[in-house]
């Protein structure tokens, strides 16, 4: 019988697009945890690093390194997190949206802007809009290291060094669970010394070979953790943001799935019926 | 006998922690041997063994490739680097990166499109929102 043929194979294309969406939801949840858990691991290194950076604001160092001290601002250095991938919800966008809102004040306020890009999406943001970039890297895939954002981050520590900007920012999205992200601008530059400890004594380290080379290095090694920090979440968002996205997406394909088929029976129905009448008046004339 | 407690971390992951007797790291200036209540001392590392003496004797042994350690006179930490890094590399990944950037934005203007960027996203935003509302529409 050659009724509803089109929608037999409309129904097939469907439930093909619903595998493939369901598979995606299953890879992301698991690659999801994976990446909660390296922002987990990753946590230590950060708080030791805390610790550390505390410690020297605390201590009476003869030696005040640059990224310790802020300045009057002009120019400010933005770096954006973006994923390489889309499918993931809007997740890209709302970060974007929020960066640009606060562009446009800072802009109001005659601030110049530089930025570095993470991640394939918001390269493509800023080959749309336009921007200034100092730097880019992409396709870190899910397992970020450390290494690949060296480059990205010395780019805007330069930068900061040689006073082509005053402050660094860093816009990526905050893991809050797994249905929700927040897209968060973060200051970096000048660190902010936590006066907490509220020590009574003065005491510095023996730095060895020299305090600036050692505070150089340990500045530099913080900067890198805490942006790693931010891709790393930034992942666990990804992820998170598309397994959300591919459950509806499974869930749409359902419905309509469920929906043709019911114009399919009805269809199938009403040729039978039509057969039968037709049968049953063929009989009746004879 | 008293003890230090020692912290071994890299960016990526913990590595150690725990209390130990003495410990050994490889300082730019030579190995260093610190034992609990060892003045507050910041320093680089090169790439070499960091051994850690455990309270039963025992001796265990890390590789780092490099990093920075810092000794208070109970507590030292290992930050270690998750890869070999010296100056003329990390040099080489800024190149890389400008180089990348330049690349990919060849003809891109400097000039930062404020206009079209809320024009993009608010056609996104709309998007979204639609979607929304035909999910909610439908179940």
């Amino acid at each position: 019988m050659a009724v509803g043929k089109e929608i037999r194979v409309k129904i097939a294309s469907v439930q093909n697009t619903q595998k493939i969406t369901r598979a995606m939801e299953m890879v992301a949840t698991s690659k999801m945890r994976k990446a909660q858990e390296r922002m987990r691991a990753a946590r230590p290194y950060a708080e030791r690093m805390r610790n550390v950076v505390a410690h020297i604001a605390d201590a009476n160092s003869e030696y005040r390194h640059p990224f310790l001290i802020a300045r009057p601002v002009k120019r400010i250095g933005v770096i954006v997190v973006s994923t390489d991938r889309g499918l993931c919800g809007g997740l890209n966008s709302n970060l974007f949206r929020m960066l640009i809102q606060q562009v446009k004040r800072w802009q109001a306020d005659q601030i110049e802007l530089e930025f570095c890009t993470i991640g394939r999406k918001s390269a493509q943001f800023f080959q749309r809009i336009g921007g200034h970039i100092l730097g880019q890297v992409s396709r870190l895939g899910d397992q970020p290291h450390v290494e690949q954002l060296i480059g990205t981050v010395k780019v805007m520590l330069d930068a900061y060094l040689a006073g082509t900007i005053d402050e660094l920012f860093i816009a990526s999205n905050d893991f809050v669970n797994s249905m929700t992200q927040k897209p968060e601008l973060e200051q970096i530059l000048p660190l902010k010394a936590r006066p907490d400890s509220g020590l009574a004594h003065h005491w510095d380290y023996i730095y060895e070979p020299e305090a600036k080379d050692v505070m150089e290095h340990l500045l530099a090694r913080y900067t890198e953790s805490l942006v790693y920090q931010r891709v790393v979440e930034n992942v666990a968002c990804e992820q998170a943001a598309r397994m959300v996205a591919m459950k509806s997406a499974s869930d749409n394909a359902g419905k309509l799935i469920k929906e043709l088929q019911l114009i399919y029976n009805k269809a199938r129905q009403a040729a039978i019926t039509q057969e039968l009448a037709e049968i049953v008046s063929g009989a009746a004339a004879v | 006998m008293s003890t230090i407690h020692v912290d071994i971390v890299s960016a990526e992951r913990e590595i150690f922690s725990g209390e130990a007797t003495m410990v050994f790291a490889p300082a730019v200036l030579g190995e260093v041997g610190i034992a609990p209540g060892h003045a507050a001392m910041l320093t680089r590392m090169s790439p070499g063994e960091v051994r850690v003496q455990l309270v039963n004797g025992e001796q265990q042994a890390f590789y780092v490739s490099g990093g920075m350690l810092e000794v208070q006179p109970k507590v030292v930490t290992v930050l270690s680097d998750t890869a070999i890094r010296a100056h003329d590399l990390d040099e080489a990944a800024v190149l890389k990166a400008r180089q990348e950037a330049e690349d990919a934005l060849r003809t891109r203007s400097d000039k930062l499109d404020v206009a079209k960027a809320q024009a993009e996203l608010a056609e996104l935003a709309a998007q979204l929102q639609t979607i929304e509302r035909l999910r909610r529409r439908g179940s």
